[in-house]
């Protein structure tokens, strides 16, 4: 499979106003990530996740190392819009990213940008919303949708430029649980049927563990990397870095604490259910 | 209490009104206002009148959300009518006692007057109340163009609105969410003299701004990741075109036009 974003020996620093000293983020930092692939980054607060994202599509530049988006190098600003076109990125807070006061000129807003004619920005705008299952609110003003609903929109805004990849930075942590799922549902379904490479960056590993890769950032540097399966497995690891492994992994970890022996990877209900109910 | 405040509200409907081009209810608006200042005479303020009236007819309006636009203008037209009735010089007096005279002219000259803003306020309502924020943002952009060969920032100015118009609701929800919140904490904003009210208000105003400033920022992040950059070989989905209707009202706002000119060439 193709590349979508390679990192190479990143380093990358806030700087520090007048005389506090800048915050240094990562100082060697090396992944790639496949064409096609679901990755979920996870990680404690303050560990770069959000940095990293940011590196994917230009909006911060490295310090030190290189990133290559679809080969670009991320610093190359002659082919900015094209980097930007192809890296699509939806934030946590959905009202902060919508910008226009129709859902559907919102959808509009980013292929209107690239300079597309008429005819096929309404192709666009309303497969999009179609995909995000969202077509029937499309004369609606964004303010009166419910954070879910506002959070697919974003997304059709997103997918309206037709991406090859969508980086999303925490989309689920403002909703509630039928916000969270209905996300999800679209993020899963963008990435099956349209080959997107999706990045998640979340706080929940419920999400995290329907992604085909995990990554673990602590401190600037990656922790674990594998499967969800590989890296949930690893309980005692992720708890030194103040991190949780999914309820189903955390429930045979404790019962495995008292003597029983359950495998660590069973990761969705159904499945953690048979193991136990085996070993008893 | 401030999920009552509307700007630029906006009645959806699908008249002809509705349905004609935003520049074309501008344009034709500019030709109204200029006919009602060229108008000397009743005769021609009906004229004026029998315009409006059927634009009004035409929209499915109702004549009860436009007087309840006009209200908080009130103050502004009383104090016209009073200024005007007390300072115009006449020769039929009608009333003069100490240093105040009232004339026959004057009296006439207020009438005039407060009629005029009337229209003219009731015609910019029927304009907003008819179309959409975004498709009048749109016009303006539009009719504004040939400023840009200037470096007037048309597209700029455009996409502010927008921005603002959008925020709007955003930001009167945050400001329910804080006033809740300091109410919650003991803040009273309704009781107390003026100046303690206007006081009350600083822990409202701190917040709402710092708040509002975090949420440019992100806006800004998120604008750059969908490729925005400036108005610069930027297209729109909803091209704005002439259609035979645009034709047809600007036909009636030129007649308008023509006709009070008439009027005041014969002195009606």
């Amino acid at each position: 499979m193709s590349e979508a974003i390679r990192v190479e020996h990143l380093a990358y620093e806030y700087p520090g106003v007048e005389d506090t000293p800048g915050v240094a983020v990562f100082k060697d930092l090396s992944l790639s990530l496949e064409q096609g692939s679901f990755v979920a980054v996870l990680g404690g607060n303050g560990c770069g996740k959000s940095t990293l994202a940011k590196h994917f599509n230009s909006i911060l530049l490295p310090c030190g190392g290189k990133v290559y988006v679809y080969g670009i190098d991320s610093a190359n600003e002659d082919r900015l819009i094209q980097i930007r076109r192809s890296v699509g990125m939806v934030f946590q807070n959905p009202d902060n990213q919508i910008v226009a006061n129709v859902v559907e000129e919102d959808v509009a807003f980013g292929p209107e940008n690239l300079g597309i004619a008429a005819p096929e920005i309404r192709n666009r705008v309303d497969k999009a919303l179609r995909q995000v299952d969202m077509y029937d609110y499309r004369e609606h003003a964004p303010h009166l949708l419910s954070g879910g609903q506002k959070q697919r929109i974003a997304i059709a805004g997103v997918i309206a430029m037709e991406p090859k990849c969508i980086v999303l930075d925490e989309p689920t942590a403002m909703l509630d649980p039928k916000g969270r799922r209905e996300v999800m549902d679209t993020i899963l379904r963008l990435n099956r049927e349209k080959g997107i490479t999706v990045v998640l960056i979340t706080h929940h590993m419920e999400e995290a563990a329907q992604a085909q890769r995990v990554i673990v950032l602590h401190k600037g540097e990656v922790a674990l990397d594998g499967c969800p399966e590989q890296v949930f497995s690893q309980i005692e690891k992720l708890h030194a870095i103040g991190l949780a492994a999914p309820e189903t992994a955390e429930l045979c970890y404790a019962l495995n604490k008292e003597g029983f022996s359950l495998p660590l990877d069973k990761l969705d209900i159904d499945s953690c259910a048979d193991a136990i109910l085996k070993s008893i | 209490m401030l999920k009552d405040i509307t700007l630029g509200q906006y009645f959806p409907g699908t008249s002809f009104i509705h349905r004609l081009d935003p520049r074309t209810k501008l344009l034709v608006l500019i030709v109204y206002i200029v006919a009602l200042f060229v108008a000397k005479t009743w005769v021609s303020y009906l004229v004026c009148l029998a315009f409006l009236a059927l634009c009004i007819a035409i929209s499915t309006i109702s004549l009860k959300s436009i007087f309840r636009g006009l209200k908080p203008l009130v103050f502004i037209l009383v104090f016209t009518g009073v200024l005007n009735i007390f300072l115009t010089d006449g020769e039929t007096v009608l009333v003069k006692w100490w240093i105040i005279t009232i004339t026959l002219e004057g009296v006439v000259r207020a009438v005039y007057m407060i009629v005029r803003i009337m229209m003219l306020v009731s015609a910019t309502f029927l304009l907003t109340y008819t179309t959409s924020p975004i498709s009048l943002t749109d016009g303006l952009e539009s009719l504004l163009s040939p400023l840009k060969k200037l470096h007037f920032p048309v597209h700029e100015l455009a996409m502010m609105m927008c921005i603002a118009l959008r925020f709007i609701p955003t930001l009167i929800e945050e400001t329910d969410k804080i006033m809740s919140a300091q109410r919650s904490r003991g803040a009273d904003f309704e009781s107390g003299k003026l100046m303690e009210r206007v006081r009350a208000l600083i822990p409202i105003l701190v917040p709402l701004f710092i708040g509002a400033f975090r949420r440019a920022d992100e806006l800004a992040t998120a604008m750059e990741c969908r490729c925005y950059h400036g108005g610069e070989g930027r297209t729109k989905m909803k091209l704005l075109r002439y259609k035979r209707r645009d034709y047809l009202a600007f036909l009636a706002g030129i007649i308008l036009l023509a006709t009070i000119i008439t009027l005041r060439c014969f002195g009606w």
